[in-house]
């Protein structure tokens, strides 16, 4: 989901220098301590997704029947699952795989859609017809019904989950690109660069991709929210990741079942890490939106 | 009018060709052999050959793409493996339910959504802006299926405020006779309250999962629009000739703002009957989504590929409609060929 | 502007609506009394067994609709539920039977009648039969198991006499001819509802029924529900209490627990063992459970290709499994083992029984030494429709597996996917279940372990000296030789508990719950409800 801009989006100037950068950060910050929040949350998940595996008190695979569906204890804080898993260590290490899916999907769709949307705002004509074909199509399925036959149709790993919510996000970017490029096509800097002797592909390498990054930004860090609410859901259905592998989707989908027979922790859990998460995604995209180009902010 | 809706039609063919095929493409790649599932259990190799041969899925590929354009020209999508029954019969069915369901809950979201984002933007900066951002941004960070049953375990489960999540209807309730194939409208039309009351009751839940996790958008929306509104040359004549706060806001304000957020309900509309898939799932919701979902798990092709033809056709001739009633409401705007 | 209105008035909707007693009861408490509810995970998507790709559901529509000549009487177990018997047959839409040499002749009951008013006759009894052994698929091999093959062994001899002539001796036939299979169909119907393509006129019964049994199908919406009403002039037995039967799908567990904990449906069947074990001791609801017959979960291991094809691999897994931790973590404590017995070498005829395997770490890493075969990385795989107990026992499994060299990854295999998978035979290690609906050890070992290697030998074990074991018990039961039987068949477990091409884990139950005003809940062998004894208090 995006947001429909209404003012012309307006031309960022190129790089200040980075004192300038802070003090804007810290003064945006100031006024929005929300944004400090995200920022900190952030840090956080990035913590537990480096470090996590090596400091969890138990192993997320050793199953252990004798403890099996205990409630949260002094030993196992969140509890343990079905076959004794504790839960806490399971929900630190799944951090590390989702983060890692949410920033590779966006990371290989920002290449795919961001290159194309660029290409087909700077260019124009056949190019840009044809990347408009190719994003009205995939706009034109319910997203996450083609997220799961894609999935259904490669087989269930990650990588696949990976590129499947890259197809899916491929129309936004290409959109949020193609205008930042439009715009930019015939910016001062760019018919400089041209009269230089740059050619093409130089300009849109070197000129309008630094130029559009922190709007893409704003856009990447919104879109890693979705990838891990897109996963989850995968996982829900059950075409997600493989079990015994720890991923908050599926720890959510097997606690499900346990929610009516009150063991609620099962899914509570890892259904408020991933809420945690995504939240903070969302939450840092707005601050970086407020950072990076004020007239936007919503 | 005519002519630019007819130019419109033909930017969307393209389109909807690209769908035809990649669904094609799509379920011919999905694992699975159908003709081993036709065959039964205890199937033999020769007895495989022959369902196989019945199915036609010994001819080739673009020999099966023809035949498919052409029972698809007929208004024929095929049969479903796991119910037996005509996709096209299947999907008029449970359209209704989906598109219900849908509906209520976009009237409940904008009945949060819409007075929260105006709250919002006028009050900008104080903390209703930032309990509004973070209400919005929450909604849409939960999983909608953990949403789902969260609500089920509390108003069902312990506090027993909502009935049983079964479906449509209560099991000993009748189906009102269908005139629209919605349930609230159709009770309404033929008088009958109790059935009114109970398919309200079902709806509710289901509706309120969906509802949560469609304020961000709208919200955002009506506070970004709100705002810029607001600061717009009209409203500050408005305010200078002397109107009162509360006329400007709800009277000019807000009929202006609305446009953007009409068009924002048009894609959270069709987001929302993809999306929904979850929701049916959990409440057992007899709608397309559930319909699609188990027949993609199943392999069970013809189903899929009805469903997302369907919601394409549903969305193009959404965004057709959109376009016209902006042009409709807002005569600055012209509509593009 | 009204809209302040509008929200006010949709609040005080909303809030009325809200409030409703999970009863619209109120009207028509009669009926709601004579009206069953019941509720499973899946539906019917055929009415008729004989449908082609009909799943298990359908088979609960076809058992209740249709008569068939002969029934199995019941008997009551020990923990008071009660269960069909396999060994007494009752009439059904047969009045008598006389057995020959190599046929058995039936004689219809006078006033059986079709739904539909139409008498039943012997010609419509030979249609079915016919029906039976030509639309292919499960249908006619499961007759084929009862060596009913031929048209030309059923015969009309006049409108109310019916004779089957046997192709060979088999104990099996006559078990055969009272599983769902053999219904009798509405033949004059059919035959107005067939054409060309479709002389059976499947296309008809796959959503209406056309049979004289107890119940008629009156609404089906697929994936929904399916509305029964009674046939108030049944003749296959005494009249069923309940006038209408609604069965609903409600594809989540915990909303199924839910409703019944609240007393909105009267019953649940097939419940997971932990819903059920919890059920149980909360005890507000009658909870039924019995051992599934001549059924069994086992870890299946092909021995065609490697590394499963040495045996001492397999023998070495048959000891590194964590059976305790299976049965208590996975199904919760309600399972029979079958693991932990005296011996492999086995003393007693029952079906299925424990192998003389246990968890034994230190044995398993033993036999892997010996084997000769390095470490194994290799994949376990289930079906992802049964993946409420076999995911954990996969895990488990897996967890086990590893301490002894053999890596695996877990392979959940969707749905339709997991027919195709099983008759390609590639899967190297699966975790599988499998009952046969004729409870004789040798009808589940012609399934599973003989050389005409079915589908369902999942594991491709072919062996001459099995073969010989299995036809041999066959034979000896066929001509009552029970000495030879009884050796055949100690011999084939034994062979088969040896050479372990399957590991078995344990026998599941099936797990009923249902409110404590309904009694007459019977367990068949096909695992699905007969409504007809079912009484509402």
């Amino acid at each position: 989901m995006t947001d429909i801009s209404l003012s012309p989006p307006a031309a960022v100037p190129p790089k200040a220098p980075s004192n300038s950068i802070f003090r804007h950060a810290r003064y945006v910050i100031a006024e929005n301590p929300v944004t400090g929040l995200a920022f900190g949350l952030f840090l956080l998940i990035a913590i537990c997704a480096l470090i996590g595996p090596y400091v969890v008190p138990h192993d997320p695979l050793a199953s252990d029947t004798t403890a099996s569906l205990q409630a949260p204890t002094w030993r196992h804080w969140f509890g343990t699952d079905q076959l004794g898993r504790d839960i806490f260590s399971r929900v630190i290490v799944a951090t590390r795989l989702d983060f890692a899916v949410a920033l590779f999907s966006v990371i290989l769709v920002f290449a795919m859609g961001g290159l194309a949307g660029i290409a087909a705002g700077f260019f124009g004509g056949w190019t840009d017809r044809i990347v408009g074909r190719i994003s009205d199509t995939i706009m034109a399925f319910p997203l996450f019904v083609l997220a799961m036959g894609i999935v259904a149709a490669l087989g269930n790993t990650v990588t696949n989950i990976v590129i499947a919510t890259a197809i899916i996000n491929f129309p936004l970017y290409v959109r949020v690109a193609r205008a930042e490029a439009n715009v930019r096509r015939e910016a001062g800097f760019v018919q400089a660069a041209r009269l230089s002797g740059n050619g093409d592909i130089r300009i849109v390498l070197t000129q309008i991709l630094p130029n559009i990054m922190p709007i893409m930004m704003v856009q990447i860090s919104l879109t890693m929210g979705y990838a891990i609410l897109n996963a989850a859901g995968l996982s829900f259905i059950g075409l997600g990741v493989r079990p015994p592998t720890p991923e908050w989707g599926i720890m959510v989908a097997e606690g499900a079942a346990n929610i009516i027979s009150g063991e609620w922790w099962i899914a509570l859990f890892p259904g408020a890490a991933l809420m945690i998460a995504v939240f903070c995604f969302n939450l840092l995209g707005d601050g970086l939106r407020d950072l990076v180009d004020p007239q936007r902010r919503t | 009018m005519l002519a630019t809706l007819g130019k419109r039609m033909v930017t969307v063919i393209p389109t909807l060709i690209g769908v035809v095929i990649v669904t094609f493409l799509l379920t011919r790649v999905l694992p699975g052999d159908p003709a081993v599932y036709f065959a039964g259990p205890a199937a033999t190799p020769q007895s495989i050959a022959d369902i196989r041969k019945q199915l036609g899925l010994d001819k080739s590929l673009p020999e099966q793409f023809a035949r498919y354009v052409s029972d698809l020209a007929h208004g024929n999508l095929g049969n479903s493996l796991s119910t037996g029954q005509p996709v096209v019969k299947e999907i008029k069915s449970r359209l209704p339910a989906s598109a219900e369901l849908t509906f209520l809950g976009l009237i409940l979201s904008i009945v949060i959504a819409v007075p929260l984002g105006i709250l919002a933007a006028v009050k900008q900066g104080s903390w209703i802006d930032h309990t509004c951002r973070i209400v919005a941004t929450a909604g849409v960070s939960l999983p909608v299926f953990f949403t789902g049953l969260l609500l089920v375990y509390l108003f069902y489960f312990r506090l027993g405020w909502s009935p049983a999540p079964i479906g449509r209807l209560d099991a000993f309730a009748t189906a009102p006779p269908t005139i629209t194939g919605f349930y609230l409208i159709d009770s309404v039309l033929t008088g009958n309250l109790e059935t009114f009351k109970s398919a309200f009751g079902q709806l509710i839940l289901p509706a309120l999962t969906l509802g949560i996790f469609s304020l961000a958008p709208l919200a955002r929306m009506t506070r970004a629009s709100m705002l810029a509104v607001l600061a717009s040359d009209f409203v500050r004549t408005a305010r200078a000739s002397g109107l009162d706060s509360k006329t400007v806001i709800l009277v000019y304000a807000f009929r202006n703002a609305m446009l953007p957020v009409v068009t924002t309900l048009g894609m959270v509309f069709s987001f929302l009957l993809g999306a929904n898939v979850l929701v049916e799932k959990v409440f057992a919701w007899p709608g397309i989504g559930s319909y699609a979902v188990e027949a993609l798990i199943s392999s069970d092709f013809a189903p899929v590929q009805g469903f997302v033809l369907a919601m394409a056709i549903l969305y193009v001739v959404l965004n057709l409609i959109i376009d016209v009633l902006y042009g409709v409401i807002d005569p600055r705007v012209r509509l593009e060929g | 502007m009204k809209r302040r209105d509008f929200l006010k008035s949709a609040t005080a909707l909303a809030a009325t609506s809200a409030v409703t007693a999970p009863a619209v009861f109120s009207a028509n408490a009669q009926t709601r009394q004579e009206t069953l509810l019941l509720v499973t995970e899946n539906g019917p998507n055929n009415l008729d067994i004989h449908g082609v790709g009909t799943n298990r559901p359908g088979y609960e529509a076809s058992w209740n609709c249709y008569d068939r000549l002969i029934t199995h009487g019941k008997k009551t177990l020990a923990d008071g539920s009660i269960s069909y018997d396999r060994d007494k047959f009752v009439p059904e839409l047969a009045e008598d039977m006389t057995t020959g040499d190599m046929s058995v002749t039936f004689k219809l009951k006078k006033n059986a009648k079709f739904q539909d008013g139409t008498p039943v006759s012997a010609k419509d009894v030979k249609w079915s039969f016919d029906r039976a052994v030509s639309v292919g698929g499960f249908p006619t091999v499961q007759m084929k198991a009862g060596s009913l093959i031929n048209k030309e062994q059923f015969v009309a001899v006049d409108d109310s006499t019916f004779r089957v002539d046997f192709v060979k001796k088999d104990r099996l036939t006559m078990p055969d001819l009272a599983v769902i299979v053999p219904g009798i169909y509405n033949s004059e119907l059919l035959k107005k509802n067939a054409t060309e393509k479709d002389p059976w006129a499947l296309e008809y019964t796959k959503s209406n029924t056309a049979g004289s049994g107890a119940y008629k199908v009156v609404s089906w919406k697929p994936g929904v529900e399916v509305v029964y009403e009674r046939n108030d002039d049944w003749a296959g037995g005494p009249l069923p209490k309940l006038k209408k039967v609604i069965w609903r799908t409600i594809p989540s567990s915990g909303n199924r627990r839910a409703l019944m904990e609240r007393g909105d449906a009267d019953i649940s069947f097939d419940l997971p063992a932990k819903d059920f074990s919890e059920m149980k001791k909360e005890g507000k609801l009658n909870m039924i459970s019995n051992p599934i017959g001549n059924g069994m979960y086992s870890l299946e291991l092909n021995v065609v290709k490697p590394p499963f094809n040495n045996e001492k691999v397999r023998q070495a897994v048959a000891y590194a499994i964590p059976y305790p931790k299976i049965v208590e973590a996975a199904m919760f404590g309600v399972a029979n083992p079958l693991f932990g017995g005296p011996s492999n070498n086995v003393s007693a005829i029952t079906w299925p029984q424990p192998t003389g395997y246990k968890t034994d770490m230190a044995k398993a890493k033993e036999l892997m030494a010996a084997s000769g075969a390095g470490p194994i990385e290799t994949t376990i795989s289930f079906d992802l429709g049964d993946g409420v107990n076999s995911e954990p026992i996969a895990t488990l499994i897996q967890e086990s597996l590893a301490e002894i060299g053999i890596k695996t990854t877990i392979n959940k295999v969707p749905g339709s996917n997991w027919r195709s998978e099983m008759a390609k035979k590639s899967m190297p290690m699966m975790v599988n279940f499998f009952s046969g609906w004729l409870d004789y050890p040798e009808y589940f070992f012609f399934w599973c372990y003989s050389g005409q290697n079915a589908i369902f030998n999942t594991p491709s074990y072919v062996s001459k000296d099995m073969d010989a074991l299995i036809d041999g018990a066959r034979g000896a039961a066929a001509i009552g030789d029970r000495e030879k039987y009884a050796t055949d068949v100690k011999g084939f477990i034994t062979k088969a508990y040896d050479e372990v091409p399957r590991v078995p884990l344990f026998q599941p139950f099936l797990n009923v719950a249902t409110q404590k005003n309904i009694s007459g809940y019977q367990y068949w062998f096909h695992r699905q409800v007969d409504y007809r004894t079912l009484v509402k208090a």
